[in-house]
């Protein structure tokens, strides 16, 4: 399938280059169904995958790339259901974005993430398995899970520590605090800093250079330089399903769920 | 070196300019959640606005619980 117009995201394929740009209201939150169209997305590598170069993903959304998992969802979900039933529905979400997003990181093309405004929890986590972030001059890069008493269960700690030092990771993940594009460039996050509105056309130009090249050894060299922490990864999963059951977990949620604010735990 | 007040009015008209408001709108201890009538996402951005125009990082946590321009101000000198 070369093109798609889901819910909550939309892809496009043009000369080997496939477009996935995320569309859901108000900032691409990742809940159920933004999951089951990026699982419908991955699919299409078995066949797509021979005639790509480039995957480049960003947002229509003007607050940002995304920010994060849908914690209203999560919340919700979870309220419904006892503890243990709880903990299973929570590590099968995470199984299954671990899929997705594993999926993305092993591609044989090249993947980039074209950022703008807020690059927050699971929507750092998507842009961390993309071989090349491209951000937006207004584009911030944070952690706050620790805020609501958890840690990113999207792969973030493991896929962090691949590309950065842990003094920085424990940094991002222990204030939680958030870091500017100019910062996230200088520590090695993002590679490329793009002018405000111009992310998408920067990683547009870089595409159709990483067109040039020859796809075997492109494949081979991201293999090399890229691999993927799958042990660490599940580590994570379970170190996250652990820490949900405290009540101050459930609590910090309920709290999120019910403002009305657009980014409750935000300054 | 800015003064206070220097940074304090550039600060104000960063912000005038951004939420596109007549800089001569806002006051220095104006709170700029109600003046402006901006949410936490939209506050984010102005951050980002004044961290590129001061060349600083200001961590979300220093500014948690400002809301007026003047304390806004006086936590980005404390970086110059």
């Amino acid at each position: 399938m070369k093109s798609f117009d889901g819910k909550t995201l939309r892809w496009d394929w043009n000369d080997g280059v496939v477009e996935l740009t995320l569309d859901r209201e108000p900032a691409n939150e990742i809940g159920t169904l933004m999951l089951a169209e990026l699982e419908a997305f991955v699919r299409t590598f078995d066949t797509l995958a021979e005639e790509t170069s480039v995957c480049i993903i960003s947002s229509a959304q003007k607050h940002g790339f995304s920010a994060g998992a849908d914690l209203r969802e999560l919340y919700e979900g979870a309220a419904a259901l006892n503890g243990p039933e709880q903990v299973a529905g929570v590590r099968t979400f995470l199984q299954r974005i671990h899929t997705v997003l594993n999926a993305i990181d092993a591609a044989p093309f090249v993947t980039m993430a074209a950022v703008h405004g807020i690059c927050f929890g699971g929507g750092l986590e998507l842009a961390l398995v993309c071989d090349i972030i491209v951000a937006d001059k207004m584009a911030r890069f944070a952690f706050p899970e620790l805020r609501l008493g958890l840690i990113p269960g999207f792969g973030g700690i493991p896929r962090l520590k691949r590309d950065l030092g842990n003094a920085l990771v424990r940094d991002l993940l222990l204030t939680g605090r958030s870091l500017n594009a100019a910062r996230a460039q200088a520590v090695g996050l993002v590679s490329q800093l793009a002018g405000e509105g111009e992310a998408l056309n920067v990683a547009r130009s870089n595409a159709a250079q990483i067109k040039k090249f020859d796809a075997f050894t492109r494949a081979a060299a991201k293999k090399f330089l890229k691999p993927i922490p799958h042990a660490e990864l599940l580590k994570e999963i379970d170190l996250f399903c652990e820490l949900f059951t405290r009540p101050a977990v459930m609590a910090a949620l309920k709290k999120f769920a019910e403002s009305t604010d657009a980014m409750p735990y935000l300054p | 070196m800015r003064t206070v007040e220097q940074t304090t009015q550039e600060v104000l008209d960063l912000a005038a300019t951004h939420f596109h408001v007549a800089a001569d709108s806002l006051n220095a201890d104006d709170d700029f959640f109600r003046k402006l009538g901006i949410n936490s996402l939209q506050a984010l951005e102005l951050l980002s606005r004044l961290e590129n125009h001061f060349g600083i990082e200001l961590p979300d946590y220093e500014v948690q619980g400002v809301s007026d321009f003047r304390t806004l101000a006086s936590r980005i000198q404390s970086r110059l």
